[in-house]
């Protein structure tokens, strides 16, 4: 066999490993949009889910998900961006600076029911949060920091070193010139990251289950005050997302529609991630031609 | 003639190796400064040791006597922000800020702490200016400085250096990455800004440090051979290495 034939066998090869890749991919997604969105419905995706009646929807898991991921982001953004920032700019490079990344790289391979049981012992028992949606999004924080860290430093990282320079040499502190010049042009990259983990926060399951809770109680979305239990804002509820839904329905769920609903749950829960997805790539891609000027 | 920085004996190890063998070079006030050489001679190293950008590189160490206006830029004391302020620099790769012409050259104004728009404005038209680029961006000063070419976005930072008023400016090979009309612009831009600014260049083309320079330095294996007036190192060089170079024998 000649370098040419080889080469061809070999292009032939990858492109059916890339099919099969993609094939799996478009059925999964196909089979679950299809099986789902017929059930999808302004009713749906707005009223109270029904534990024994059929026609209950995903309003109030809808909600959870998003006050969730907005509550995780908040927490956790600041400390990833902090962390990202000293190990990129202020960390000297040594043993404890190892230990660091050693440890976050640990922690994100971390299987998220241990975050779970971890955050259910720490948060719900001890400091005694209760099954609330603070105890699950302290707990998503753990699960959502080392990898929003990591990407942080890499978007950071990604920045020419002569942009550094530029603004050391011009008499900038090392602060003024992360602030002023590195952090503007990672932007774009911090952005899709934050989004992309957003994806991850939206459709976790296993980390809730036992800090989160499972139980959706009746909410009021008239009341605004957060200190209500009724209240959709009190963080101190126990909160049941979408993906947790999910989950319930098909081990325990007794409702007459449960195979309805969790198609429909799904469909929502994949068609959101999408929408993360997309809008990442779309927003990153905009603001970096925006910031490069390229058009 | 005053020189606003004098240097001693100035050696610089990376790690263990020794990549500077003892430089004696001073910069007298409001002249061009040329520093030529082959490659690894070491007088981009050198000029780096002069606003402490060496620092950045893990590993080095220099010892010697650098001076700034008779104070010490390497005493535990220096604020090294500072000192970046008065010695400002030039790179090889034009490296603009990814925002807009104006805010490259207003943003070390604004850290510096200057808040009156107006004198603002005034500095980074009057930097432009100087910069020899303003007739080229002021009807586009809020465009992306991105957007323009390498040797616009070169005197556009040259104009963010010039508009922070440092003493000395170092330049690193300013025009090696430019067609030669730019090059040519920023000459001449240099020979009208040296009544204000001190400049210290290094350069690989020989017609241009001739055709710029007050005083050339020449390099070679991190030693400085020789140093004197442009016109005696050309014309006349005492060192047989500095003939051989000039001639193009090796380099």
């Amino acid at each position: 066999m000649n370098a040419k034939r080889i080469d061809k066998l070999a292009t032939a090869v990858i492109s059916l490993l890339v099919g099969v890749v993609v094939l799996i991919l478009l059925s999964l997604i196909g089979y679950i949009l299809v099986t789902g969105l017929p059930h999808i419905s302004w009713h749906f995706l707005t009223s109270p889910s029904q534990a024994f009646l059929k026609g209950g929807g995903i309003g109030d898991q809808l909600f959870n998900s998003f006050y969730l991921l907005v509550l995780t982001l908040v927490i956790s953004f600041p400390i990833a961006l902090g962390a990202g920032i000293y190990l990129f700019e202020y960390a000297p490079k040594n043993w404890v600076t190892n230990t660091i990344r050693v440890a976050i790289e640990v922690l994100s391979s971390l299987p998220s029911v241990v975050v779970g049981l971890f955050g259910f012992l720490l948060f719900v028992v001890e400091f005694k949060l209760g099954f609330s949606i603070l105890s699950g999004a302290i707990a998503l924080t753990f699960f959502n920091l080392p990898l929003l860290t990591r990407s942080i430093e890499n978007s950071l990282t990604a920045v020419p070193k002569l942009q550094r320079e530029a603004g050391l040499a011009l008499g900038f502190s090392r602060w003024q010139t992360v602030l002023g010049v590195i952090f503007p042009e990672a932007l774009p990259g911090i952005l899709t990251a934050v989004i992309l983990s957003a994806g991850r926060i939206f459709g976790e399951a296993a980390a809730l289950i036992y800090t989160a809770g499972q139980s959706a109680p009746i909410l009021n979305f008239a009341n605004w005050n957060p200190f209500s239990p009724t209240s959709p804002l009190n963080p101190m509820r126990p909160a049941e997302t979408l993906a947790v839904h999910i989950w319930k329905i098909n081990s325990e769920g007794i409702m007459p529609d449960a195979s309805a609903v969790s198609a429909g749950a799904s469909a929502v829960l994949i068609v959101v991630v999408l929408l993360f997805n997309f809008s990442a790539r779309w927003l990153g891609n905009r603001i970096y031609r925006k910031i490069t000027a390229s058009k | 003639m005053a020189n606003i920085i004098t240097t001693r004996n100035v050696r610089l190890y990376y790690g263990d190796h020794e990549a500077l063998h003892g430089i004696d070079l001073d910069f007298p006030k409001n002249q061009i400064t040329a520093l030529i050489g082959p490659s690894g001679s070491g007088k981009s190293t050198f000029l780096r040791c002069l606003n402490r950008m060496n620092d950045l590189v893990s590993g080095v160490t220099i010892t010697g006597s650098l001076k700034l206006d008779g104070k010490d830029i390497y005493s535990p004391q220096t604020d090294v922000v500072a000192l970046r302020k008065k010695v400002g620099m030039v790179f090889q790769q034009p490296n603009p800020f990814p925002f807009s012409v104006f805010d490259n050259v207003a943003f070390g104004l604004r850290l510096a702490g200057i808040k009156d728009h107006k004198l603002i404005q005034e500095r980074v038209e009057t930097s432009l200016k100087q910069a020899a680029v303003w007739e080229e961006v002021k009807d586009n000063l809020t465009d992306n400085a991105l957007s323009f070419s390498g040797g616009q976005q070169q005197r556009i930072c040259i104009a963010r250096v010039l508009a922070v008023q440092p003493e000395i400016i170092l330049m690193d090979e300013p025009t090696s990455a430019l067609d030669p009309v730019s090059a040519g612009k920023i000459e001449e831009l240099l020979l009208d800004i040296q009544d204000k600014f001190t400049v210290a260049i290094v350069t690989h083309n020989m017609q241009q440090a001739s055709r710029i320079s007050d005083r050339t330095a020449f390099f070679l294996d991190g030693k400085l051979v020789e140093t004197g007036s442009t016109k005696q190192l050309f014309m006349a060089p005492k060192q047989e290495a500095t003939s051989d170079y000039l001639n193009g024998k090796f380099g």
